[in-house]
């Protein structure tokens, strides 16, 4: 069993990050609501973070990469399943390189 | 579940009761079956990548345990580079998993009627799914909080399991570059950012987000480019819905 003391710190920072978003909500709703602005932006932080996570890898993976990423979106808009987009995309991978 | 049929005088809020129970629980885990399996298959995902990217099985256990959020350690998991990035890794798995904040409060105030310890208690088992099943059942007039505990738990269990099961398998699979593996993570990225998609009102802050991240990400070093386009595409969400 391999433990590192710094990985094991960041996984429980990663913890207590993740509990107080969840129970932040509740610990506030029994203080206040949220101003719809608040809750707004809090609406759309996810779903930005993952682009600007992806966004990048998406150029650096070139036509390649941009082909990938629009097969797996359809597949994943298509069937809500993102299994199954995954497979597809990565299948697609290999079948142009296999083509090429 | 017997639903209250609304009397003839209208209930005051606050007679409307709250339980926490043992049927509420195995009702939870029931009706979460499909996510349950779904965990488990994500689960196994996860442990292959967590083992690619050099955690220990102890270690990716612990984190599908404690965190068990799937997204967010996903993230993680590019983040991991050695010396490991703490502050941004943490920064970033707090951003990611903001969306929890808002379940929280959307939960039905009888909620917070509840002894405090079954509150915070069942915060654990606040997933998306986990979430929608139990608003779903407390609009239908559900009153036994246990619901979200009970099919969050059943989740947590999967995905756990699952992530043990795949970073063992990991070690199976050959290297599957060849085989557009190399892709395999933006693939499962991409695939999720879809289910994030909330139609127009999405495409300007995921706009900012992406052109903000790709400018950062060749100024700035590490990974400060996630936070600055996640941040810059939530704020300009929010301030576009307000107008």
């Amino acid at each position: 069993m391999r433990v590192d003391l710094s990985t094991l710190l960041v996984i429980l920072g990663m913890a207590l990050a993740t509990y107080a978003t969840r129970a932040g909500g509740l610990w506030l709703m029994q203080r206040f609501e949220p101003s719809p602005l608040v809750a707004s932006c809090l609406r759309h932080t996810p779903g930005a973070i993952l682009v600007a996570l992806v966004a990048p890898m998406v150029i650096t993976g070139g036509l390649l990469g941009g082909v990938v990423a629009a097969v797996t979106v359809l597949v994943a808009a298509r069937t809500g399943n993102v299994l199954l987009a995954t497979g597809v995309g990565v299948a697609a991978v290999w079948l142009l390189r296999t083509l090429a | 579940m017997s639903e209250t049929a609304p009397t003839s005088a209208p209930v005051r809020r606050s007679c409307i009761p709250a339980s926490f129970t043992r049927r509420g629980l195995l009702l939870g885990v029931r009706l979460s079956t499909v996510f349950t399996l779904g965990s488990l298959v994500d689960g196994v995902l996860f442990g292959a990548l967590a083992r690619q990217a050099g955690l220990g099985a102890f270690e990716a256990m612990l984190m599908s345990a404690s965190v068990a959020a799937g997204t967010a350690q996903l993230v993680a998991l590019e983040l991991w580079t050695r010396p490991l990035p703490a502050l941004a890794i943490v920064l970033t798995v707090l951003l990611v998993n903001l969306r929890h904040v808002v379940f929280g409060a959307a939960l039905p105030r009888w909620f917070l009627r509840l002894p405090r310890r079954k509150i915070y208690g069942s915060a654990f088992f606040l997933y998306d799914e986990s979430w929608m099943l139990a608003m779903n059942r407390f609009e239908a007039g559900e009153r036994d909080a246990a619901v979200l505990v009970g099919s969050g738990a059943a989740m947590l269990v999967a995905w756990t399991a699952g992530t043990v099961v795949g970073h063992r398998l990991g070690s199976e699979l050959p290297s599957l570059d060849a085989l557009g593996f190399d892709f395999l993570v933006m693939a499962v990225l991409v695939a999720m950012l879809v289910g994030f998609w909330k139609g127009k009102g999405s495409l300007l802050p995921w706009s900012v987000a992406a052109g903000v991240a790709v400018v950062a990400s060749w100024l700035l070093p590490g990974s400060w480019y996630i936070l600055l386009g996640g941040i810059a595409g939530g704020v300009v969400g929010g301030l576009a819905d307000a107008r």
